[in-house]
């Protein structure tokens, strides 16, 4: 077995450890990573979304602990001093020493801070890490007089992100560039006068054509002199000038590097010495430094299809970015700046509407070269895909205004037009996946071609493919009705129609079918409509609604008693015991913390829910689309290690949203501390307990398609955990499609996570007020589904074997011994179909 | 010497027994049992109440409504739907229940049944 050493672990050698686990398929590399930091390779990129949460963990990488696998082993902390590359060895600063045969160099870059006096003060700091935010924030929450301020120097791409990071700690921001504009990289200067309009709308002030000539203490705060002659006073100062190759290691060891730094590689990322790569930003390819994530995650690819046998050179690398600051579309690509001899520009300014565009194009205006947008950004990766290709209408008509303009299709993308650019996806891979491997959806897509799962910008494209390879992406509900469920949802709250035949009468057509009629019969539930059997809504019921319980395979039915949280008394147990005893019926304990108790025909079900209901029981909904169960650990009341009470919360939360007809299933847990023993972020909503208060995961999924849930909100109260809560359920049951779950939900929902914060914890669209009420209402009508049925002797009546001989067991139905408890002897072999 | 096979009809139920857009179970000599539909306008359906994908007996609790105007009802196992007129499955090929005719005499449903 070879060794392969990899220095550095960010996202670029996480990308390459992963690179090569994967291609490895015979165990050749025992991999070891050093890392200087003391967390695993995290999300830099969304850096600045930590100041949403402040918790590491929502920018944590999948699996990059590398938990579980034999062959990788993470050392944190433990920084690398020097490189013996004639005994093949690296040492630590601890004096460790750790022979290789192969040494990948993925050291990163460090921030640039120009030697301005005093960019040493306390004050000072740089923005890159987990722990640079950490201490801005610290200095940012310092006592002190008024609106607080703060000075980013440099206006780049990360200076902006800095500074909405300050923003949002709620500081002023001061944004210093020493160009004449704001991202002078990315933008020409008409879209940077068009940015500075936008940003400075913004509470961002903007000094532009300035530089930075002193930073000055001033009692607890500083005095920023800016060449201009301008004083900016301030709380704190965040450099933010570029950064440069950490490409030490390299000199140290002689190896050779670039002229402006970072270790010199060929097109295959290695160095003159054929047992060490540099990847990254730290590498210079052919002398040349990247400093965004593409390049580097093709750098990594490249090195693993090297160590494991392929082939691959570094490519040109697609130098396009896109981004959303404050709110404000950005985006350049391609030859941006016209630097293409004989290139042609042509511009569109609309100051109104506050967007600019402009296309860069060859001599002859035929192909497209580059262009910069600014303001909106929607037309990105259709134009990007087609630098360097023909277009396919006069420049002036692309860049015009929609209604007026000629639009540039996903049709006229060549197939070798990259889609994703993160992941370096084709359009022609992507229809491949679609007319070949049947993907025929967004989400297909993505777990096939990886498409749209860094940044998420190409998703909208990959639904444009579909439709474009003619695959039916109709919102439609079934064939009676044209609209989704999000529609129909509003339709019924809108019109305040209570009926199905009304509904279809006024909005579908036909008679309607086990599609429309379960799913309307759902939407009325939710909005309220009294018991689920009353009147013509007990047509509507799928089987297991009907008879509420769960329908299984030989036409017996399971019965779930609730059980909150998993927490049963002695007394309560034997009831269900004796119960399951006297009917002669299958028990089991559930996946979700209660007992299913199964083999009980229709006329059965009334006779012992007679007995749980008697007892205290209520319907557990186990045959609903809607809350099953809220599981949860023994928590702080039993558990040494539980910080919080996570039983008497699941309970709360189990009674809260107990009945809430959804789209589909939900589950829950609450996990007392973070070791999360209730594995709450397999669950729709899952909550983890801190020593400060509750984090709020929302979107998990076990199942066939597994999904970690995505921290929504962290270490907030009881109060606005549940309001919270309340909103998300809320959201989901009246936007999801019919029989989808919130993970792919989330994943689907534009803006993803974001917009959903932004929707239910921030109100953007103000509608929260509405969420809260319709929970309020949902709480305030709850009522037992099966003591419903109980005390209305039609209702009863309905749970008949048969019309002309009730209480006479279907025949067909026989049971044989098994491990001491019956089970089914079936008729024949069915068929079971998906 | 002839035989004829003789047909009767067998009263089941009170009509009102059975709401529209939907199905109840009866249970016939020899065991036969029969799932009884009723849709608006009088319209009565029988078929047998087995359904043969999953061999249990349900399918008189299944959802009834139209696919492309032809009155079905959906398995409630594995949502296959059936041709309430004639039995045929509509999305397994070579798949039927038996059908039955059904009426109504004097307020009481009745289904024609040789044992």
């Amino acid at each position: 077995m070879r060794k392969l050493v990899v220095v550095g672990h960010g996202m670029v050698a996480h990308r390459l450890v992963e690179a090569v686990r994967a291609e490895d398929k015979t165990g050749q590399w025992q991999v070891v990573v050093l890392a200087e930091e003391a967390r695993p390779a995290y999300d830099r990129v969304a850096l600045t979304s930590y100041v949403d949460t402040w918790d590491p963990a929502s920018l944590a990488l999948e699996g990059a602990d590398y938990a579980g696998d034999p062959l990788v082993e993470l050392r944190l902390g433990d920084t690398v001093a020097s490189v013996d590359r004639e005994r093949k060895i690296v040492v630590t600063e601890a004096g460790h020493e750790q022979p290789y045969d192969t040494l990948v160099l993925a050291t990163g870059s460090r921030p640039f801070v120009p030697p301005v006096p005093g960019h040493d003060l306390p004050g000072c700091f740089v923005y890159r890490t987990i722990e640079d935010l950490d201490a801005i924030r610290e200095a940012a929450q310092r006592p002190g007089r008024g609106r607080r301020s703060a000075v980013v120097i440099g206006g780049g791409l990360l200076g902006l992100e800095a500074a909405k990071a300050l923003r949002d700690m709620g500081l002023s921001p001061h944004v210093v560039e020493m160009a004449p504009r704001l991202m002078p990289l990315q933008v020409d200067e008409g879209g940077g006068g068009l940015l500075r309009r936008l940003i400075t709308d913004l509470d961002v002030t903007v000094h532009t054509g300035t530089s930075t000539d002193a930073i000055e203490p001033d009692g607890e705060r500083y005095i920023a002199r800016l060449g201009n002659g301008t004083e900016l006073d301030v709380d704190l100062v965040v450099f933010s000038a570029g950064i440069r190759p950490r490409d030490d290691l390299a000199r140290s060891s002689g190896l050779e590097v670039g002229a402006r730094g970072g270790i010199l590689v060929d097109d295959t990322c290695r160095t003159a010495d054929p047992a060490v790569y540099a990847i990254g930003e730290c590498a210079a390819v052919e002398g040349k430094v990247y400093g965004i994530v593409a390049p580097g995650y093709a750098m990594a690819e490249i090195v693993a299809a090297r160590l494991t046998g392929g082939e691959g050179t570094f490519p040109e690398p697609d130098m396009s970015t896109k981004l959303k600051l404050m709110g404000v579309d950005v985006a350049s690509f391609g030859d941006a700046h016209a630097a293409t001899e004989g290139a042609l520009e042509v511009a569109f300014n609309d100051a109104v509407a506050g967007t600019y565009k402009k296309l860069v194009v060859s001599d002859d205006s035929k192909t497209l070269l580059g262009g910069v947008l600014v303001g909106d950004a929607s037309e990105f990766n259709t134009l990007r895909a087609m630098v360097g290709r023909p277009l396919p209408a006069e420049p002036g008509a692309i860049l015009a205004p929609a209604g007026g303009g000629a639009a540039v299709g996903v049709d006229a993308l060549p197939d070798a037009a990259q889609i994703c650019s993160c992941n370096a996806v084709s359009k022609g891979a992507i229809t491949h996946a679609i007319t070949e491997e049947g993907c025929d959806s967004v989400a297909k897509i993505k777990g096939c071609t990886r498409a749209g799962t860094a940044c998420g910008s190409c998703v909208p494209l990959l639904g444009k493919l579909l439709t474009a390879c003619g695959v039916e992406q109709s919102k439609a509900l079934c064939e009676h009705f044209t609209q989704s469920r999000a529609e129909l949802f509003q339709i019924l709250q809108a019109t305040r129609i209570t009926t199905f035949s009304e509904m279809i009468d006024r909005y579908g057509t036909g008679t309607g079918c086990a599609i429309c009629k379960p799913a309307i019969a759902s939407i009325l539930a939710t909005l309220g409509n009294g018991h689920i059997l009353a009147g013509e809504q007990a047509t509507l019921q799928d089987t297991n609604d009907k008879f509420l319980a769960n329908l299984q395979r030989n036409g017996t039915y399971s019965v779930v008693p609730r059980i909150p949280g998993g927490e049963v008394t002695p007394e309560k147990l034997m009831v269900i015991a004796q119960v399951a005893m006297d009917f002669g019926l299958y028990t089991k304990i559930t996946g979700g913390q209660r007992i299913d108790l199964f083999g009980a025909t229709v006329d059965q079900l009334p006779l012992i829910w007679r007995r749980l209901v008697d007892a205290g029981f209520e319907s557990g909904h186990a045959y609903g689309k809607s809350l099953r169960t809220v599981k949860s650990c023994v928590g702080s009341t039993w558990c040494r290690y539980g910080v919080q009470d996570s039983v008497g919360l699941a309970i709360e939360l189990e009674l809260r949203y107990r009945g809430l007809r959804s789209p589909h299933k939900l589950k829950s847990a609450v996990s007392g501390c973070a070791r999360e023993c209730a594995e709450a972020r397999s669950k729709d909503f899952g909550v983890i307990a801190t020593d400060k208060g509750w984090n709020l995961y929302v979107g998990g999924n076990g199942g066939a398609t597994p999904r970690h849930a995505d921290l929504l909100v962290s270490e907030v109260d009881t109060e606005t955990l549940i309001r919270t809560i309340d909103r998300f359920l809320m959201f989901y049951v009246r936007t999801a499609d019919r029989l989808q779950r919130t993970a792919p939900w989330v994943e689907e929902m534009e803006g993803g996570l974001d917009h959903l914060r932004a929707v239910i914890v921030d109100d953007k669209l103000g509608i929260c007020e509405d969420l809260d009420a319709a929970m309020a209402k949902h709480v305030g009508d709850y009522a037992d589904e099966w003591r419903g049925v109980l005390e209305d002797p039609e209702k009863l009546a309905k749970f008949s074997s048969f019309v002309n001989a009730p209480g006479t067991p279907d025949p067909t139905i026989s049971f044989r011994t098994e491990r001491d408890q019956k089970v089914p002897v079936l008729l024949g072999i069915p068929e079971v179909k998906q | 010497m002839t035989t004829s096979i003789e047909r009767t009809w067998t009263a089941v139920c009170a009509a009102g027994a059975v709401p529209e857009w939907s199905g109840v179970a009866a249970l016939l000599d020899g065991g036969t049992q029969v799932a009884i539909f009723r849709l608006p306008d009088d319209r009565w359906y029988a078929l047998s109440n087995v359904d043969p994908i999953s061999g249990a007996a349900v399918l008189s609790r299944g959802i009834v409504g139209d696919a492309g105007g032809v009155p079905v009802v959906a398995s409630p196992v594995y949502k296959e739907r059936f041709d309430l007129r004639t039995g045929a499955c509509l999305d397994a090929e070579g798949v039927s229940v038996a059908a039955y005719r059904v009426r109504v005499t004097g307020g009481v449903v009745e289904v024609e049944f040789s044992p």
